[in-house]
């Protein structure tokens, strides 16, 4: 048997605060994206820790369709974030610089 | 007698448990740290694989092999090199200011909001024993026949049939989005966005520059042509439309 599950969890939520402080303190936009990834692994991991205590497959599967879905949101994304900069060139990728409706 | 090596067994795996946890915990914490504070994006990515590999091995701790797997190959070989890919693309990787902060408050507001929450939620676990309910609803996820990867196969395909079939539609909108997104507008629609309006030659005053310069003038007249075709409802003001052509074939004699 490993190590107790206590520790996992913990573990994950020190890991997503440290994404939420992230996604909350920096500017850069590619880099709040990154903190977005790094929540959605303390999630993950929080899930495969609770399928590991309670013995279910489903957390596992649950963790799979959470791949996925991350997967798709971060090309959404980035096809999201190319498409402002190629817009509006010359500007950094700064969120503050991102203040109009307008493309 | 046969309890005392069992119990020995049993305290040396935990040992290595731990050891393999800790090492993990560093790597993903330490990663997860210099993803926050890495003033160069590309650092940041390079942080954000050590956080993901580190995770990886914590899965393979707790028998989700397939899900290690997937997640090395997914996190780490797709989604950081399209991050990696982005940031190259857009030149976007020098320096920036960390130490400058528009809002005063912010920063201590969101660490004071996070180590709410973070307090919030531990102190929960403790008091709610961490994860209480009923055991292998779905399907065990130890001891199955074939392992974690025939477990998973099985709830996938069964239970959660329906979901695996609507992550293919969110796969397909997907890249239907992607593609939407990378497409170029058309020039005209770029033109007007960027703000310079489309400088058309009045068909009387542009006549002496068409004969100074002939194949530029045909060349832009062929190209508003093929533009107005494009965009059949006449986005200039006077004449431009189709009167504008005899004039670029008459410049080039």
């Amino acid at each position: 048997m490993s190590l107790s599950g206590n520790w996992y969890l913990a573990l994950s939520a020190v890991l997503f605060a440290i994404g939420a402080l992230g996604l909350l303190v920096r500017r850069n936009v590619l880099v709040m994206f990154m903190c977005v990834e790094l929540m959605l692994n303390a999630a993950n991991l929080s899930l495969v820790t609770f399928s590991r205590m309670l013995n279910d497959i489903g957390g596992q599967a649950l963790v799979f369709f959470v791949l996925v879905v991350a997967a798709a949101e971060v090309v959404v994304g980035l096809g999201i974030i190319v498409a402002i900069f190629r817009r509006r060139e010359g500007e950094s990728t700064t969120v503050d610089d991102l203040h109009v409706m307008k493309g | 007698m046969s309890v005392l090596p069992a119990t020995t067994v049993l305290l040396a795996t935990t040992r290595v448990d731990a050891f393999v946890f800790a090492i993990s915990a560093i790597l993903v914490l330490g990663g997860a740290i210099g993803v926050v504070v890495a003033r160069n994006p590309v650092h940041a990515a390079l942080m954000l694989v050590t956080t993901l590999l580190g995770v990886a091995v914590l899965f393979v701790e707790q028998d989700a092999n397939f899900l290690a797997a997937v997640q090395v190959i997914v996190y780490a070989g797709a989604i950081v090199v399209l991050f990696l890919f982005v940031i190259m693309f857009l030149g976007v990787d020098r320096e920036e200011n960390v130490a400058q902060e528009p809002l005063p408050a912010q920063r201590p507001l969101a660490v004071a909001l996070v180590a709410m929450g973070l307090a919030g939620v531990l102190l929960l676990g403790a008091a709610a024993h961490w994860s209480v309910g009923p055991h292998a609803v779905v399907g065990g996820a130890r001891g199955q026949p074939g392992g974690d990867v025939a477990a998973l196969g099985r709830a996938v395909f069964t239970t959660y049939l329906f979901p695996f079939e609507a992550t293919a539609a969110l796969l397909v909108i997907a890249v239907v989005g992607a593609v939407v997104l990378a497409r170029r507008p058309p020039r005209q629609v770029r033109e007007e966005m960027r703000g310079e309006p489309q400088s058309g030659p009045e068909p009387g005053g542009g006549e002496p520059e068409t004969i100074a310069d002939p194949m530029v003038a045909l060349a832009e007249a062929v190209a508003r042509a093929v533009a107005v075709g494009l965009v059949p409802n006449g986005h200039d003001g006077a004449g431009v439309p189709l009167e504008e052509e005899p004039v670029g074939e008459g410049a080039r004699q």
